[in-house]
């Protein structure tokens, strides 16, 4: 069970650009941390630092498990559920065999994916080609496979891009339920997640 | 994997790709029999590469280009095995194929059936060695928005003593010495490409992920 990540004095470039310095923050289980800030302010950067996909210039990040410390970026990435601003989909694959594979990929301990797929209204959709999805439909999608993965720790990129009011409604219950189950969420937006949590400006 | 890749279409369009390389090259060299069966083995090994390059720019860039790539990254299975899973699929779908289908062409430009069989055996143990060090490439060229067109740059000269040894066989056949030798250099070749291709694969994948 992984009870928190921290982060200290983190620092990332850019090019030449310094994005931010000096960022400390610490979730723990149960918490979701809303990252906000302008446009280029580094949002996804820091997103992906805590993916493992950069490397900080400087600081470090660090998952605790069982209060054993867990610092390499690798290992880091085995606790991960990651939603980014693509909804990684193949438009050849339907829906349910998307959803399958990736429960397969993760090799993740629960199965209903039937389940999943109806507590994000898409029942109706299950055997339709992900090329027909309407962006909305796919976020959705994208979103059931971040809940199979079941992964404790998500990272979000802008989740309410393009769901309609129910969705972002759907969503809220989701990360509740997650946090509520000890997972952790920490998520780039410019809408308030409406969660009680906690918010990080860059 | 092996459903991503093969739904993709992109072997029938390596077959057809094979197969008029094929055709055309003994239109343009005329009805001389023995020259035929002379360049045979080259220009079917030469064909059998440039067609498998055709869908390898795919192999990763799909999965960049969606964003399925952070995902596959983060899963439990390492890098090393996917790139390799990619590397059997794209092989499976293409390289096979091209091989099981080279005994026909090899019948329009008359040669002789034992080296037939040998050029047959020379593309089974080498086109193994063109997936992988394809897969090199094109993880290589994931970030470049043109990169199809610089992944034969890249790879082609990587792949000319699979070339070498492929036609070399076939040609000592048609010589009358033993192919072993040639085919057993392809083999090793072979062998060390699909054994370190899938590290170097993963490895520029990673280094992609950060860019």
């Amino acid at each position: 069970m992984i009870s928190s990540l921290t982060a200290e004095k983190l620092a990332c470039v850019r090019g030449e650009r310094r994005l931010f310095d000096g960022l400390s923050f610490r979730v723990k289980a149960g918490q979701a941390l809303a990252v906000e800030g302008a446009n280029g302010a580094g949002k996804t950067s820091l997103l992906r630092l805590i993916a493992g996909f950069l490397a900080p210039a400087a600081g470090t990040l660090t998952l605790t498990e069982d209060g054993k410390a867990i610092t390499d970026a690798e290992e880091r990435g085995r606790f991960i559920g990651w939603l980014g601003h693509q909804d990684g989909l193949k438009p050849q694959f339907t829906v349910i065999e998307q959803l399958r594979f990736y429960s397969q990929l993760y090799a993740a301990a629960r199965t209903g994916e039937e389940d999943v797929l109806e507590q994000v209204g898409l029942t109706r959709q299950r055997d339709l080609p992900c090329r027909y999805l309407s962006a909305g439909q796919k976020r959705r999608l994208a979103l059931a496979r971040l809940v199979v993965s079941n992964r404790p720790l998500w990272l979000l990129d802008e989740p309410f891009a393009a769901l309609d009011a129910a969705g972002q409604a759907m969503i809220g219950r989701l990360m509740a339920i997650h946090c509520g189950s000890g997972g952790m969420v920490v998520a780039a937006t410019h809408d308030p997640l409406g969660l009680g949590n906690e918010s990080l400006k860059l | 994997m092996k459903l991503a890749t093969r739904s993709g279409g992109g072997a029938a369009l390596a077959l057809s790709f094979f197969a008029l390389v094929a055709t055309l090259v003994p239109l343009g060299i005329g009805a001389d029999l023995k020259l035929l069966a002379r360049v045979a083995g080259g220009i079917l090994w030469v064909g059998a590469v440039l067609a498998a390059l055709l869908s390898l720019d795919r192999l990763f860039q799909g999965d960049y280009d969606d964003g399925s790539l952070e995902l596959i990254a983060l899963a439990p299975l390492p890098l090393e095995l996917t790139s390799f899973a990619k590397i059997a699929a794209h092989w499976l779908s293409t390289g096979l194929p091209l091989t099981v289908l080279s005994p026909l062409l090899a019948l329009m430009f008359n040669l002789p059936g034992d080296a037939t069989l040998t050029l047959f055996l020379s593309l089974l143990i080498g086109t193994p060695a063109v997936s992988a060090i394809g897969a090199i490439g094109a993880s290589l060229t994931l970030s470049l928005r043109r990169g199809g067109l610089i992944l034969p740059l890249i790879i082609l000269p990587l792949l000319s003593p699979a070339v070498i040894f492929g036609a070399g066989a076939v040609a000592a056949k048609m010589d009358g010495f033993s192919p072993l030798g040639p085919l057993e250099l392809l083999g090793a070749f072979s062998l060390a490409a699909v054994l370190l291709s899938p590290f170097a694969a993963a490895a520029s994948v990673r280094l992609n992920l950060s860019g």
